[in-house]
């Protein structure tokens, strides 16, 4: 029996132990988590990207729910721990859910600190800390009105950065008389101040609050002098403290955090804290460099691997708003021992310092040219004497020993210890001896291989300049990830390749678009016939031997080789009729399991391969075509009562389920379809998390696409309203079709309106009639030669092969 | 394997290559379970076990791509010619001997043969 590890929390800090436990011990323990947030790891530090727009969310997920599935690990989402109980050794969470453990491991972060003045709990007071506060600040944004930010640390400037990148009219109030004045000093402070002006953001400093002002929601900031500022919206980020509450109450040593020895070891035995909640040596935590050497310690102890012991060392810190470069690292305060260095260049908005002890660099500030940072740190982890450069130290490293000034050289001339990843720890040697080593090409590669560059991002400079280092001109940042191995090109190129070159036949696109292999192979062939079907549906001879045997013998291949077969069921509306023969089917072939599927029908399992073309005779006798529940192609339409029955319906949901699903089966897409139409916005069909969905309301249907609930969960985005039926069925299909034209194969709707925007589908669908009818009719006549029933075509004898044993050796012939 | 070996080699027609869609596979029943009969794209033809090492997937259902065909269940890669897993993965299947004659196939089951007799 392994033992049960039990994580409180699912933050940066326990989801890099857990990847380093997987590692050392993969089978060891097994492993459950509550997370109060209810959602799985992702990168924190992110989240201001995420409000200004510069990314989505699902870009900044570390672990996606595949991750906890395939690693078998349960994670309780949206479970907040609410008790320990050391002598059982138990934890119990707010749904009422207990469980064991043998090893604990707390990681709950830390709470935003809420000035506690009048007002901070009306409506439109948000901290900044996690994706539920940046959601309320984007729909607070689109209002476009006004916002005061108070906090001019890091994430409240982050925060007025990104608030302001939407829209809004942002003054942010700081209480001290320069910005970041933990980080920075005077001089840069004033100079980030400057350039938080300079985007058209307002800043006072010397600002205490006195009282957040409104009737029912917020409507101003009040200051100690009595000015008030107007606002709909109040972001507090004036600091964090850790979250101890819990361990307190469990009788653990708790200081400012939870106190651990130098191997994150509580004052129980059983149980570990790690992350911004622990309190080591002293210290309580705020970046993730630390916590992420918290996780290296936590699961060497956890895996009994090595005596690992944490450390403290100070992180640089750095402001990710774009255009605003800073840097700041240890410590920079004036002192009798201390001699300084500084240079100043006004015009081009740059001040930089060193603070000296003893001919060693102990902090820096800079500030409008952050590239040399990486090597002041290096020369301050190392204590090393500067005597000897001391007269152009502060010019950076291309200025030692008559160097060029070319960054390039800057990089090649870093030690191998060098640190570039801070977030990470990931030191040169092993960013360049991973790109030799392991053969990588690219930056993707390096962060899946080094975690460089995959936190905060801003050494992302660092590692491509050492990859253009270590592979010269073969370094090629703006490569394409080429469809397989059989070829170098892309989709998007061999998609293009395939119209210019009017390409007919796989062997023709081969020949003609060199391919490195005689036939391809399983990646490749599946979709290049896929593309040569939607180019050409008149003309290109289906090529079976290149699909997947799902789509070869039209039913889903399960675990022991059987398959299972699923009917269509119009709109999941079903009859007295076809259910019976259903039952007699079932009966007839004793097939094992009948089941209701998510999408609105049943699906018959367990059914031999010989057996298919029978069980199909019989259910086309009843009327039924294929579902397709194998396809990348249309799948269900699901619907839900609409007005024919609904109280609350207002339009016919369930009939136009059922015209788009009979207007468009048969088609194929470059992965699955699943739509649904819903009666109302209680949207009881689910519409809003499908590739394509209706959601019906009195003045019309509103057309939504783009959403996902499988392996990533996403809420749709509205296309359009329209009033007609009519008009929601072109849309739709319209839609479809640019989809079916232009995306990759195996790329999902919400994944290729990412890559090439919302904006410019809706340009293309809706704002451009004509484009729209094209679309239209180039799927009314694909329809043509593809929505023929797979099932009678094989009941009437096609592919007859497949069905059926080639020979059929007996006992005598084998023996003889 | 010695020529007295090869000439006690029972085989047995299984039908014509015709029968075998080019870059595709067939199955022949025998008591011991089906054997997966390979056509490549260059006429090539191959037998092994139709049971994949990883979990036992058929691989007659597999994308034959060269000499090789990826499992339809969790897509390993199995070379036709020693049917061992491709790439990263570890295992193998028995081959069977198989040879064209004229438009006929035969395969070998002598293995099989002393098994059942
Ligand atoms: C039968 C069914 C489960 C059930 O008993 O309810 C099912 C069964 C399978 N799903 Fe599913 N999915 C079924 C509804 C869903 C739904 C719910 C829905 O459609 O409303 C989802 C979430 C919505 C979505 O698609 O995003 C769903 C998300 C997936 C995914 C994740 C896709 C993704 O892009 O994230 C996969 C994996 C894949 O396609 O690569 C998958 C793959 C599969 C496969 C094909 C696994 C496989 O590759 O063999 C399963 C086939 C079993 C079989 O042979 O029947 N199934 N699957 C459901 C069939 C619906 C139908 O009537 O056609
Ligand atoms: C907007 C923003 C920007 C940042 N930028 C940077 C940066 O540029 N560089 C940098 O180094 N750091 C940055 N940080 C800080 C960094 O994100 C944190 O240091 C880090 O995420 C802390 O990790 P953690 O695992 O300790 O806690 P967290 O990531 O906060 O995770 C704690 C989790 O525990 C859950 N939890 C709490 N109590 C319970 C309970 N009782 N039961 C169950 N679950 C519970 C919480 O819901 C939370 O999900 C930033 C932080 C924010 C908010
Ligand atoms: S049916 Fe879907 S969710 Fe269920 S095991 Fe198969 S793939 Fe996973
Ligand atoms: S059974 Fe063949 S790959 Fe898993």
């Amino acid at each position: 029996m392994s033992e049960k590890l039990v994580i409180i929390g699912n933050g940066m800090a326990p989801g890099r132990m857990l990847e380093h436990l997987l590692e050392e011990a993969p089978d060891r323990y097994s492993v459950t988590i509550f997370n109060a947030e209810p959602r799985v790891n992702y990168d924190r530090i992110m989240l201001s990207p995420v409000l200004s727009g510069e990314k989505a969310f699902e870009e900044i997920v570390i672990h996606g729910d595949g991750w906890y599935i395939k690693h078998g690990i349960t994670l309780y989402k949206g479970h907040r721990i609410v008790a320990i109980d050391r002598e059982a050794k138990t934890v119990t969470s707010d749904h009422g859910v207990t469980e064991s453990y043998d090893r604990l491991v707390i990681a709950t972060g830390s709470v935003p600190f809420i000035i506690p003045v009048p007002g901070k709990d009306l409506p439109g007071v948000l901290s900044y800390r996690d994706l539920d506060d940046v959601n309320a600040m984007l729909l607070a944004a689109q209002s476009r009105a006004k916002a005061v930010v108070i906090g001019g640390g890091l994430l409240g400037l982050e925060a007025a950065a990104g608030l302001k990148e939407r829209g809004m009219d942002v003054t942010v109030l700081h209480v001290m008389p320069t910005l970041m004045e933990r980080q920075l000093d005077p001089a840069a402070g004033y100079l980030l101040q400057k350039a938080v002006e300079a985007r058209g953001i307002k800043v006072m400093t010397k600002a205490n609050t006195k009282a957040i002002v409104g009737k029912g929601k917020v409507e101003g900031v009040e200051l100690m002098d009595g000015t008030i500022i107007p606002a709909t919206l109040v972001v507090m980020a004036v600091g964090i403290r850790p979250s101890t509450a819990l361990a307190k109450e469990a009788g653990l040593e708790v200081n400012r955090g939870i106190v651990v020895d130098d191997r994150m070891r509580t004052s129980d035995p059983a149980i570990m804290a790690l992350g911004e909640c622990a309190e080591v040596g002293g210290h309580v935590y705020g970046l993730v460099a630390p916590l992420y050497e918290m996780a290296r310690v936590a699961a060497a102890g956890l895996a009994d691997s090595e005596e690992r012991r944490f450390v403290h060392s100070d992180t640089p810190t750095k402001l990710k708003v774009t255009g605003i470069d800073l840097y700041s690292l240890g410590d920079f305060a004036d002192g009798e021992d201390r001699e300084e260095i500084i240079l100043r260049d006004a015009s081009a908005g740059i001040y930089k310092r060193v603070v000296l002890q003893d001919n060693r660099i102990i902090g820096t500030v800079l500030f409008g040219e952050t590239a040399d940072g990486a090597w002041f740190n290096d020369l301050k982890k190392k204590a090393t004497d500067i005597s000897e450069m001391r007269d152009t130290l502060i010019f950076g490293q291309a200025f030692q020993g008559g160097a060029s000034s070319d960054p390039l050289a800057a990089v090649a001339a870093l030690a191998d210890d060098a640190e570039i990843c801070g977030c990470n720890g990931v030191c040169k040697g092993k960013i360049t001896g991973a790109i030799t080593g392991k053969g990588l090409t690219g930056l993707d590669d390096v962060r899946a291989h080094t975690k460089a560059s995959a936190s905060c991002g801003s050494c992302t400079g660092l590692v491509e300049q050492l990859l253009k280092l270590t592979l010269g001109e073969a370094y090629n940042p703006a490569a394409v990830q080429p469809m397989c191995g059989c070829t170098s090109l892309g989709h998007d190129d061999v998609r293009r390749l395939i119209k210019a070159k009017g390409l007919k036949t796989i062997p023709a696109v081969m020949q003609e678009l060199e391919w490195k292999t005689s036939c391809g192979c399983a990646k490749c062939r599946p979709a290049l016939n896929y593309y040569l079907v939607c180019d050409w549906p008149d003309q290109y001879a289906d090529d079976y031997q290149s699909r997947f045997v799902n789509e070869r013998v039209h039913a889903n291949i399960q675990k022991d080789g059987t398959y299972s077969v699923v009917p269509r069921m119009w709109g999941g509306v079903t009859s007295a009729g076809e259910l019976r023969a259903i039952a007699d089917v079932v009966d007839k072939f004793e097939i094992p399991m009948v089941k209701v599927t998510g999408g609105q029908r049943i699906d018959m399992l367990g059914i031999r391969k010989e057996d298919l073309p029978a069980v199909w005779a019989d259910l086309g006798k009843a009327g039924f075509v294929s579902g397709h529940a194998y396809a990348k192609g249309l799948r269900t339409v699901k619907t839900c009562v609409g007005s024919d029955w609904c109280r609350f319906g207002t339009q016919d949901s369930t009939g136009l389920g059922i015209r788009i699903e009979k207007f468009m089966w048969g088609s194929w897409t470059p992965a699955k379809v699943k739509m649904a139409v819903s009666g109302c916005p209680r949207n009881c069909a689910e519409a809003t998390c499908k590739d394509v969905g209706v959601v019906c309301v009195d003045s019309g249907y509103e057309i939504h696409f783009a959403g996902a609930a499988g392996l990533d969960i996403k809420g749709t985005e509205v296309l359009g309203l329209v009033k007609t039926e009519d008009e929601a069925l072109e849309v739709i299909v319209a839609l479809v079709q640019m989809y079916r034209e232009q995306a990759r194969y195996l790329e999902r709707i919400y994944k290729w309106a990412k890559r090439i925007g919302t904006a410019e589908i809706k340009r293309q669908i809706l704002g451009d009639g004509e484009k729209r009818k094209a679309y239209y009719e180039r799927f009314v006549f694909s329809q043509k030669f593809a929505q023929v029933d797979p099932w009678s075509e094989r009941v009437s004898g096609k592919d007859k092969h497949e069905f059926r044993p080639m020979a059929s050796v007996g006992f005598a012939e084998a023996a003889e | 394997m010695s020529r007295r070996e090869k000439d006690r080699m029972n085989w047995i027609a299984i039908g014509a290559i015709a029968d075998i869609p080019p870059r595709g596979a067939r199955c022949v029943a025998t008591p011991q379970g089906k054997i997966a009969v390979f056509r490549t794209a260059d006429d090539q033809v191959f037998a092994i076990d139709d049971h994949c090492p990883h979990k036992g997937g058929p691989l007659s259902q597999g994308i034959v791509h060269g000499a090789a065909v990826t499992c339809p269940l969790h897509n390993w890669v199995i070379s036709l010619e020693t049917g061992k897993a491709l790439g990263a993965d570890e295992g193998a299947v028995r081959t069977i001997p198989v040879k064209l004659e004229g438009q006929r196939l035969f395969i070998a089951l002598e293995a099989l043969a002393s098994k059942a007799a």
